[in-house]
């Protein structure tokens, strides 16, 4: 018997309302299988369990808004073995839901073969319903269900159609999206000594080397320069540790793996930085079909609460449509973040004549608590070199 | 294809996209990354959204004709009825 618990939602959220259940009581879950989605500043985040078993019974109802670290419900492990209950976590629960939880049912064995079929829990049969962050977010904070939203031309539901659905009285009313980035970069601001370097590199090569590799392939295979980033952060962090990784109670503790966050802007205001597991591991293409997913998933306003909490470093990209370079302030617990400017055709000396190049500007952002300039300087260089050898990435 | 249809297809892959803007309110001759706010990754799926509606291959170097709605959709237009 163990507790399925509210994860971690990264360092700005202590709390999210469950808006829906994906597994009813009585249903196997197994590891990796979402289980239920939370509403929180960010949008709708689903749950992941990380055990095999069955679920037991819900420990709190939809529509309460719980912290981080609530049991949510009770799994059964999959050998069945009766371990004991804990009364004292699951009154815990109790205590710290928010909103007036319901009782926690009691802890009663059941037939293993006896699925208890709930009519009430809410469910959204086949395609996941069509809406956009914004509008997501407005029902929930307005206890809209998001049934009542579901239109019969499957259409996607905007922030219009909530307003219109509430009667427009709401227009004034914040979103908090902005309230969580606030609170998680005034804690880095407060807690995290920054120190910050710039460099200015030819990345020509990184650019033809996509322009090359694009030129047969359909849209679906094609590469961004935006993985190339990713794969030539993560290849240099294996000889820089010191900035991949998290500083929790005042230890630095680095991480094997990297889980770069890739920083999505949000349509519509905000900010989200994701992580795209174990970076390091993909090759190109597979890193392209993560990045595609996440920013579909993103868009879409619903992604998984790993994706929140595990990022061990930030990548932002200014894209094609920004500005030459960009100072990051890093996410906590991670210490470092890295920022790549638009690529821009500039003069440049190439073997020793002056030349039209593709040039871009790679920032970072560290934390003095674990690094120094110095290291931190190489570091960029090592990305740098990365991107001079785009083939082998 | 009628180009109407054409027209159609398009405002719907990008209604896709930027759901929270209306193709009505944009300018169809300025940059179209700029007026439905789209970066190049938005843009790839766009690409890979009509290449897939229309059976066409939208290669890369054809970028520099799909600059702006009217680009596209005259690009699109012509695509299609070549």
């Amino acid at each position: 018997m163990s507790d399925f618990l509210m994860p971690s939602l990264g360092a700005d959220m202590e709390a999210g309302t469950l808006v829906e259940w994906l597994k009813e009581p009585g249903e196997t879950v197994k590891r990796g299988d979402i289980v239920a989605v939370v509403e929180t500043q960010k949008g709708a985040i689903e749950i992941e369990i990380f055990e095999n078993g069955v679920l037991e019974s819900y420990l709190v109802e939809i529509g309460n808004k719980v912290p981080v670290g609530t049991p949510l419900a009770i799994i059964r492990g999959k050998d069945a073995t009766i371990e004991e209950a804990k009364p004292e976590r699951k009154a815990e629960a109790a205590k710290t839901a928010e909103a007036a939880a319901p009782q926690p049912p009691e802890c009663v064995e059941k037939a293993p073969d006896a699925p208890a079929k709930s009519s009430k829990t809410p469910r959204i049969e086949g395609e996941r319903l069509r809406i956009t962050p914004a509008a997501r977010r407005l029902a929930a904070q307005s206890g809209i269900s998001l049934e009542m939203l579901s239109n019969a031309s499957n259409d996607i539901i905007s922030l219009s159609d909530v307003e219109e659905r509430i009667g427009g009285t709401v227009a004034s009313e914040k979103f908090s999206m902005r309230d969580a980035i606030a609170a998680a970069m005034s804690r880095s601001k407060r807690e995290i000594p920054h120190y910050y370097l710039s460099h200015t590199t030819d990345i020509s090569v990184a650019v033809n080397f996509v322009a090359e590799t694009n030129k047969n392939r359909a849209p679906e295979e094609r590469l961004l320069l935006g993985a190339l980033y990713l794969k030539a952060v993560a290849k240099a962090l294996s000889k820089y540790p010191e900035f991949n990784g998290h500083f929790t109670d005042n230890v630095y503790h680095e991480s094997s793996a990297v889980h770069a966050g890739m920083a999505i802007n949000i349509r519509g205001g905000g900010l989200v930085a994701p992580a795209i597991h174990d970076t390091e591991s993909r090759d190109l293409n597979e890193l392209m079909t993560a990045m595609r997913d996440l920013i579909i998933r993103v868009r879409a306003g619903r992604f998984r609460a790993r994706e929140l909490s595990d990022a061990t470093i930030t990548i932002t990209s200014l894209g094609d449509r920004g500005v030459d370079q960009l100072f990051g302030i890093i996410y906590p617990p991670q210490v470092a973040i890295i920022g790549i400017g638009t690529p821009a055709r500039r003069p440049w000396v190439h073997d020793g004549i002056l030349v039209p190049r593709e040039v871009a500007t790679l920032t970072l952002a560290a934390d003095h608590r674990v690094s120094d300039g110095h290291r931190g300087a190489l570091f960029l260089r090592a990305i740098d070199k990365q991107l001079q050898s785009p083939e082998a990435l | 294809m009628k180009p109407a249809e054409i027209q159609i297809a398009l405002k719907e892959e990008l209604h896709r996209i930027a759901p929270d803007i209306e193709v009505t309110e944009i300018d169809p001759a300025a940059d179209l990354r700029e007026e439905f706010d789209i970066d190049s990754i938005d843009f790839l799926t766009l690409v890979t959204a009509l290449g897939k509606r229309f059976d066409l291959a939208m290669p890369e170097a054809d970028y520099a004709h799909m600059g702006t709605f009217n680009d596209l959709l005259t690009y699109l237009v012509g695509s299609l009825h070549k």
